[in-house]
């Protein structure tokens, strides 16, 4: 598997980051590197593992369904850059 | 719409009624001022750690198995990566690839037909937050409250092949959900929300035409007006040379059209992967009893057991059965009279009829169900006549007094004395020479005049059956 620059101009534009051409070829480089790294992962047996999704041997961690204490408002408004009526205020986006 | 087949299928978004969020303790009722619902966890703050809601979980594996899923016995949680201001957090937790439940079914009712609509799946996830735009479109306020509520995502196969179909399935679907208790269904309040795939191909083509995606309707007849307005669309796309574009569009309520998004095609790469945040759920037998047990009668047998007891017919049946609060209101009104035809004729008749005509729900009108057992009782009794009670139920819906209280107050007793009957019909007979001439050279009809003079006379509240009678007999005497 090799990462192209299309790739990381894919997924740049995915996590919103605009890249130099300079960037896309470092990253595509360490990419590539990070999953060479990774690929060692093949060389593994695992011929007669079940898959798994979490690396804890637990199951059902829950809690009962109570009503706690939010935060006050002048504290969840905090690291808000702007704000207007009690609420947090962005430039639109359109989906 | 001959020459095109069409084909539906539907996700809608139910919101769980827990009291607490799904991995944290913020409140979910509605209405609460914007931001006063959150903590650092549903900000999305970083560092914190999301604790599955029990009871979420139960309520998802109540609504899976009252639409027939088969309920998985280890899941899990999955992040959907998006950047948009209504998620902190930049990723929604959801279920991917091991819903809590797959392979179910319902059945909907249209045009007299059964028809077994399959669910592919249904999956627990967070709600987002919502967002107000202002500045003309420059800016928007974001409100976190909604963030966290716990929803599941019921998807339909696509097996719904008309608008109409698919408001069926959509009733059907609120009114199982309303019966297990598990949300409110409100599609005004956003606790039901329903998107649609659509497609349509020519009669006999086996392989599917390109879908457009519908957003947006925010109503029963809401959905139904869109998916009309879509297939007509996509129609004449075809027929005009063109081809149907694969993309979202939003239903517009005003225009009556729907109108498309221009969505970035890239937007959709959600890349999910396993929330590590969270450990797997594992479901046994025992707990799946558990729920099992806790899922009341649902729509579809109580209308066969109404059929069935009670001799309704599968029309009326369906109507009583397709909101859990008439039926239950119906049921009521049975522990105060034996009649079951009578009330199903009078809610189905007088009492949808006056809430239609004012445009109101069951709830917003003060009759009870024992309210109308009871007058129907007066009724068989004989205290009051059937046309007298249209009076007194106009006084139950309004008023909300027992009907007892309503005819003693109104003075509705019936006239059932034989006496006091006899002589008006005595009288009448007297002053209406010709129409008694009438009646005895055959003209039938005449007879019905009288009876007018009669109810006229005592404001309706003569016993009809003995007005009959003895007009009858002294007419032929």
């Amino acid at each position: 598997m090799s990462i192209t620059i299309k790739d990381v101009e894919h997924v740049a534009n995915l996590a919103r980051l605009e890249l130099s051409e300079v960037e896309k070829e470092q990253f595509a480089g360490q990419l590539n590197a990070i999953l060479k790294y990774a690929e060692k992962l093949n060389q593994l047996d695992t011929d007669g593992i079940t898959p798994t999704s979490h690396v804890l041997p637990l199951a059902n961690v829950m809690r009962e369904d109570i009503v706690k204490p939010s935060w006050p408002i002048e504290k969840v408004l905090l690291n808000a850059p702007e704000e207007e009526d009690g609420q947090f205020k962005v430039p639109a986006v359109l989906e | 719409m001959s020459k095109y087949e069409t084909v539906v299928g539907l996700e809608v978004h139910v919101e769980l009624h827990t009291k607490s969020k799904i991995f944290c303790g913020c409140s979910t009722s509605f209405g609460a001022p914007p931001n006063t619902h959150t903590c650092p966890v549903c900000l999305g703050h970083p560092g914190v750690l999301p604790v599955l809601n029990r009871q979420a979980v139960e309520y998802a594996m109540k609504a899976a198995m009252a639409i027939n899923c088969e309920i998985a016995e280890w899941c899990k949680f999955d992040r959907k990566n998006y950047f948009y201001p209504d998620s902190p957090k930049a990723y929604q937790i959801s279920q991917f690839d091991q819903p809590i439940g797959e392979n179910g079914w319902i059945d909907i009712e249209v045009n007299g037909k059964t028809k077994r609509i399959g669910i592919t799946r249904l999956h627990l996830e967070e709600d987002a937050g919502k967002l107000t735009h202002i500045d003309g479109g420059f800016g928007s306020l974001v409100d976190l409250n909604r963030v966290g509520t716990p929803l599941v995502e019921i998807v339909s196969e696509p097996d719904i092949s008309s608008p109409e179909e698919a408001k069926a399935y959509l009733e059907k679907l609120r009114a199982i959900m309303q019966y297990c208790d598990v949300s409110d269904v409100k599609m005004e309040e956003g606790s039901l929300r329903c998107d649609a795939n659509i497609s349509i191909r020519p009669f006999g083509q086996e392989k599917l035409g390109t879908r457009a995606e519908l957003k947006n309707m925010n109503s029963f007849r809401g959905v139904q007006r869109g998916l009309e307005y879509e297939e007509l669309r996509q129609a004449d796309v075809l027929d005009g040379g063109g081809t149907v574009v694969q993309e979202t569009r939003r239903w517009d309520e005003n225009q009556g059209k729907t109108i498309s998004m221009r969505s970035k095609e890239e937007a959709h790469d959600y890349r999910y992967f396993p929330d590590p945040d969270l450990v797997r759920l594992h479901i046994d037998a025992e707990w799946k009893s558990r729920v099992k047990a806790s899922i009341p009668e649902l729509p579809d047998a109580r209308q066969a057991r109404y059929i069935q007891q009670f001799g309704l017919s599968s029309y009326d049946a369906g109507v009583l059965t397709a909101s859990m609060k008439l039926s239950d209101f119906f049921e009521e009104s049975l522990k105060h009279t034996s009649d079951a035809k009578a009330s199903a004729n009078w809610i189905m008749g007088e009492l949808l009829g006056y809430l239609n005509a004012n445009n109101l729900e069951l709830e917003e009108v003060k009759i009870t169900g024992q309210g109308l057992g009871e007058m129907i009782q007066l009724i068989e009794k004989g205290t009051i006549s059937s046309k007298i009670a249209k009076t007194v139920f106009k006084g139950l819906v309004e008023t909300g007094k027992s009907p007892q209280q309503i005819v003693e107050e109104q003075g509705l007793v019936q006239i059932s004395d034989e006496g006091a009957i006899l002589s008006i019909v005595d009288a009448i007979i007297a002053a209406n020479p010709q129409s008694v001439e009438d009646f005895r050279n055959g003209k039938e009809k005449a007879i019905g005049f009288l009876v007018g003079q009669i109810m006229k006379e005592t404001k309706g509240k003569a016993n009809p059956g003995m007005v009959n009678k003895m007009l009858i007999e002294r007419l032929n005497a």
